[in-house]
């Protein structure tokens, strides 16, 4: 019995208390983010965004909250109601799911297991379930046309999100976050980090998790000019948040998962700045990429669909396989 | 290691219930979600052995990739599921005999059947080997079955040009969007000024 405890009820308690103390953190990040993510559209657009709730509407997310919880939640009458429901648990979960294996710092992770990248990239791929069966189950036009639109787009650039990963793991022999970070560790500091010998993969990767997460301008299963609110049309109130939340979850993951790959993780830029801790560099890149996707969204018009096949299928799959026989060579006969 | 075969009784209690309701359950849309289920609990099995490398690949490809596709073909089916049903009784005699086949196949594989440690001892990494479970599965893979592995590639390469060739249509009549033709158009190439005279036309 004593076997039992420190074996399997000591390390689960400290693992739970980990995890709830990640999620609740991660969760009060995103509430900020979500309203500098407003905030940055628009300034872009010259308006003054929320300012209304708290100093500077700093509030404004936690009033959205409370607003969105205390709404009455309405299943439409011909719905499949479990799946309907099951749907943004799914987007929610998953999303948050991934973040386990993210190091914030050397040694700072939950789960620092062999394969994170697989682990990531698997989690990832199921983010397009909560809307398949968001979108199936409202039984409704609008909703079916947003998530067929999202399955084919995700199914189309998770390929090429695949193929960058494999340069970076090739450059850094390891499929571990903590070794991939410590590969780019070096003398010369940012010089040492693989965005500058994979530049074309680091923008392919950035264009790629916009499209993965359905930001714009690749936001085509909830174009509102074409399809209202996509997959998103029928649900209100707490599912709906649900969603919302799983989709900002989801990006800042990809922020996370682009510093940890290409802007070196927890390192300093220079080093000379070594002295600041890690998870202060960590956490200033993961929002320098946040702001480069709110640009993004404020600036970039929506691409046709077409076109955002064409450029997954025709320009970046190409690309990324000629760079993974490239990297191979280089690290073959060079390294 | 009481825990692991809880956990493991766990699975597999919840991947064989799963496996049944793919078969049991009216809507086809619930069916692919079961066999999600499934495939999941597969993946939690394969974590349970250490073979983490094949659980996450499972992931990626089978639920990933493969029951996405399945779902998007079955949500676009209009199926009435009542006809279903009463269709069940036609189907019923070829539906057994494929079934009974398929049930002496595996009785012989269960007779015959011994289990060979170093099969499912080297599924996950062994503790005294230095390298990790991908790198064992990757020297594996490389080197003593190359062979297979090239053939495999070969065969998915076939079968991908066959699906290519079978889809693809040219019919010179159907309106394409060229990017560069769009993008290379300005006001001169595009616009005519041309004087009518009163009455006339163009």
């Amino acid at each position: 019995m004593d076997n039992l405890f420190t074996m399997y009820l000591y390390p689960a308690a400290i693992i739970a208390v980990k995890s709830v103390f990640l999620i609740s953190s991660l969760l009060i990040t995103i509430a900020f983010l979500l309203l500098a993510d407003r905030k940055i559209w628009a300034a872009v657009q010259m308006r003054r965004g929320p300012n209304v709730v708290g100093a500077f509407g700093l509030l404004q997310s936690f009033a959205d909250l409370l607003k969105f919880v205390l709404k009455e939640v309405i299943i439409p009458t011909k719905a499949d109601k479990f799946v309907f429901l099951l749907a943004p648990f799914v987007t929610t979960v998953f999303a948050i799911s991934a973040w386990a294996v993210i190091p914030f710092d050397s040694g700072i992770v939950l789960a620092d297991i062999n394969i994170g990248v697989l682990y990531i990239l698997a989690i990832s791929s199921l983010g397009v379930y909560g809307i398949i069966m968001g979108g199936w189950a409202s039984n409704s036009k609008y909703p079916f046309l947003g998530a067929l639109r999202s399955a084919a787009q995700m199914v189309s650039y998770e390929v090429s999100i695949g193929f960058v990963i494999i340069t970076v793991i090739l450059l850094s022999g390891s499929l571990n976050l903590s070794d991939i970070v410590n590969a780019q560790s070096g003398d010369y500091g940012l010089l040492n980090w693989y965005f500058i010998p994979l530049f074309p993969m680091f923008v392919v990767f950035f264009i790629s998790a916009l499209a993965e997460t359905n930001r714009p301008p690749f936001d085509l299963p909830e174009a509102e000019s074409e399809l209202v609110a996509g997959f998103m049309v029928e649900y209100s109130s707490t599912p709906y948040l649900m969603f919302m939340l799983g989709e900002y979850v989801s990006i800042v993951l990809m922020c996370a998962f682009a510093t940890i790959l290409f802007l070196g993780g927890w390192h300093a830029p220079l080093p000379i700045l070594e002295f600041i801790p890690g998870f202060f560099w960590f956490a200033i890149k993961v929002c320098f990429m946040f702001f480069m996707f709110a640009m993004v969204k404020a600036m970039v018009p929506r691409y046709r669909y077409d076109q955002l096949m064409r450029l997954g299928w025709k320009v970046f799959l190409p690309l990324s396989l000629v760079m993974v026989a490239a990297t191979a060579t280089f690290v073959v006969f060079f390294k | 290691m009481i825990v692991v075969s809880l956990l493991f009784y766990l699975f597999s209690f919840i991947m064989i219930a799963s496996a049944f309701m793919v078969i049991l359950s009216r809507n086809p849309v619930h069916s692919v979600l079961f066999l999600i289920l499934c495939f999941f609990n597969s993946a939690g099995i394969f974590l349970i052995l250490g073979a983490e490398f094949l659980a996450f690949i499972l992931v990626i490809v089978y639920v990933g990739a493969v029951a996405v596709l399945f779902l998007f073909v079955v949500m676009m089916l209009d199926v009435e599921f009542k006809s279903i049903s009463s269709s069940v009784i036609s189907y019923l005699p070829i539906g057994m005999t494929i079934g009974v086949i398929v049930l002496a196949e595996l009785m012989l594989v269960l007779f015959t059947w011994r289990r060979n440690y170093s099969v499912t001892d080297n599924l996950g990494s062994s503790n005294d080997s230095q390298f990790s479970n991908t790198e064992t599965i990757g020297l594996v893979l490389y080197t003593d079955n190359i062979l297979f592995f090239q053939l495999a590639g070969l065969i998915l390469l076939a079968s991908m040009i066959g699906a290519i060739v079978l889809t693809v249509n040219h019919r010179p009549s159907a309106k394409r969007q060229d990017i560069n033709k769009q993008v290379e158009r300005d006001a001169e190439s595009s616009i005519e000024n041309i004087d009518i005279k009163p009455g006339s036309g163009i």
